[in-house]
């Protein structure tokens, strides 16, 4: 069984005036078909306002579609029955950590997932020391989250919902305010965590070197989905992904430009490593 | 000189379990029209920093002067410091409030003084100029994406034309096209109007191609500064404190250790291109 399956699916924002009367609908998922294997890691980009959020939000029915149908680890999210279940499979990190962040005291605030989930005391805290260390925030422990800067809230945030120990996780951009190092540690957790647990892992994200490892790639556009591949299929379509305002990795950017500038590179270079022996080859 | 800093120091809650000496002994020029980057790992001080270069943080000791003045003597206009220093912060749009889009963009300039008809005209360039489409003017800010309140929130401090630009992580958030565009937008008006730009960001590669300055900070002290090259080519340094050099950089690394003759301080695309075709025709 799929662990995220959608036919069809549409969901419409409603349009409301300033009386707050709804004066017609802004359509952002329009007929999305996904399917997602379980343990797999899959990426979705695409530009701002394409919907990616939208469709994440249908992954752990925070949104339920108003057409079409998505499943949840087999669950319809519609029936209201399954709507626990739902959240409980799938663990969601928002956009934005400040939405999300609830206690006063950061080991606080990752510990209340599991309690929610009646996870025993002991097994608590050792899930909360576990994902704080994952993410690189254990010596802010006993810290408060508002007092934290942007990156350090980001971090946390990815700890709370690491400690549910979902069987999928849905991160929506979850590295915006990381640097450099912070963003290959959170992709490293989360890669530890399909390999150890088998979960699935989706990605939304702006940064086109996070998605080399996906084994799928979702490009949506105006609530479409309109490229799929892997990584590699993804990235040798440079011109398409520039009509989708996306781009491609630096170092495929680089091999991209030294082919045009007479080369003779194969397309589709994802990896430093990979340029550097093409070049040598050539040489 | 547009702003310095002498041996500023901040410390968050003195005295209770929250101190946090978030700022050490920076010192700092920044010449009127330069382009700064402001690079460090999460936590190292940088939004500390840039809140205090309009005021909006007080400094526990040291001293600000902006166009040679402190601005911490008595009587400074502090009101006016915030027009001509336009901050925009790293979660911009936690400044939105206001019924639509346009009306929330003229708020700057309305704080101005200026007329309801320059305030718009302002706002509407402002929107064009970081790519919000027109349709959307009179939706609720809060309906937007996160990447276009981002747009509004930006567009938001460029409608009060800032002498000095200060971004903190603009382009989080920001799908590839519209990063550049932006990007681009600012570089564009940075050259054309001589307008002093301070970028935060955590794009190594965001900062090579755009800066000619970059300030390295870690753990609240001043690590670095230089030219990009200058700073990434200590890119074994920087990635003790989490940071690192621009993907090419490391390629052309990799390259120069497999006996390619190439310079190896590439920090851009086309520098990289350039080197490696050279090394190709000799
Ligand atoms: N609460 C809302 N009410 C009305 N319209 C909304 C709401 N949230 C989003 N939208 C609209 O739905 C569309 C899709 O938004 P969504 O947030 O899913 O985009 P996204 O792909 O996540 O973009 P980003 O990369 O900027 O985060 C956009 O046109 C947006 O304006
Ligand atoms: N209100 C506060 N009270 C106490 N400490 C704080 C507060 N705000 C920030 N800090 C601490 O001060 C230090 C510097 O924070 P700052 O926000 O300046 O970092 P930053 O370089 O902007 O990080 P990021 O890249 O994550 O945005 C951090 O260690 C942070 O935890
Ligand atoms: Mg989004
Ligand atoms: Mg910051």
């Amino acid at each position: 069984m799929e662990m995220i399956h959608s036919e069809k699916l549409v969901y419409e924002y409603d349009k409301r005036d300033e009386e707050g009367n709804v004066i017609g609908t802004n359509r952002a998922i329009d007929g999305v078909d996904i399917d997602v294997a379980p343990g797999s890691f899959v990426a979705v980009l695409g530009h701002n306002g394409s919907g990616k959020s939208t469709l994440a939000k249908h992954m752990n029915a925070i949104l339920v579609p108003t057409g079409g149908t998505i499943w949840v680890d087999g669950k319809d999210t519609k029936d209201p029955a399954e709507l626990w279940n739902v959240r409980q499979t799938a663990g969601m990190v928002f956009q934005n950590p400040d939405n999300q962040i609830i206690g006063t005291v950061v080991e606080e605030d990752v510990g209340f997932g599991p309690e929610n989930l009646g996870v025993p005391t002991d097994e608590i805290w050792k899930r909360v020391e576990d994902s704080l260390r994952s993410v690189g925030m254990l010596e802010y422990r006993k810290a408060s989250p508002n007092k934290l800067s942007g990156g350090q809230k980001q971090r946390v945030a990815i700890a709370g919902v690491i400690a549910m120990e979902p069987k999928c996780i849905v991160l929506d951009e979850p590295t915006a305010m990381l640097d450099p190092n912070g963003r290959r540690e959170v992709i490293q957790a989360v890669e530890k965590l399909r390999e150890e647990k088998n979960v699935t892992v989706i990605l939304i994200t702006h940064y086109m070197e996070e998605v080399i490892d996906a084994d799928q790639v979702f490009v949506m556009d105006d609530g479409h989905i309109v490229m799929h591949g892997t990584p590699r299929e993804i990235f040798s379509r440079v011109d398409e992904l520039k009509v989708y305002r996306m781009d491609v990795p630096q170092v495929t950017m680089l091999a991209e430009e030294l082919r045009k500038r007479g080369l003779d590179l194969p397309r589709g270079i994802l990896r430093r490593e990979e340029l550097v022996e093409a070049l040598c080859r050539l040489r | 000189m547009s702003i310095a800093l002498e041996h500023v120091n901040y410390v968050y809650s003195p005295g209770t379990a929250y101190e946090r000496h978030a700022l050490k002994d920076v010192s700092l020029e920044i010449e009127q029209g330069q382009f700064v980057g402001i690079i460090g790992h999460t936590g190292s001080g940088k939004s500390t920093l840039i809140q205090h270069l309009n005021g909006l943080m007080k400094a526990t000791s040291g001293n600000i002067y902006y166009e040679g003045q402190s601005i911490y003597e008595e009587g400074y206009d502090m009101k006016k410091l915030r027009t001509q220093v336009g901050l925009v912060f790293q979660y911009p749009e936690y400044q939105l409030f206001e019924v639509d889009v346009l009306t929330d963009v003229c708020f700057g300039p309305k704080n101005q003084g200026l007329s309801q008809e320059e305030c718009e005209k302002n706002a509407r360039e402002a929107l064009e100029l970081v790519g919000f489409p027109e349709k959307y003017y009179r939706q609720s800010p809060f309906e937007l994406s996160g990447g276009q309140k981002r747009r509004v929130a930006i567009a938001g401090i460029l409608a009060m034309h800032p002498k000095v630009l200060v971004l903190d992580e603009p382009t989080a958030g920001l799908d590839p096209k519209g990063r550049d565009e932006i990007l681009d937008q600012i570089d564009h008006l940075h050259k054309e109007t001589g307008m002093t730009v301070i970028l935060v960001s955590h794009s190594m590669e965001d900062i090579a191609n755009y800066v000619d300055r970059i300030v390295v900070m870690n753990r609240g002290e001043k690590m670095l500064d230089g030219t990009p090259r200058e700073v990434f080519a200590h890119y074994k340094e920087l990635e003790k404190v989490g940071l690192a050099a621009p993907q090419v950089t490391y390629v052309m690394h990799d390259l120069k250790e497999r006996g390619f003759d190439v310079a190896a301080d590439a920090t851009t695309i086309e520098e990289a291109a350039d080197d490696i075709m050279r090394s190709f025709h000799d």
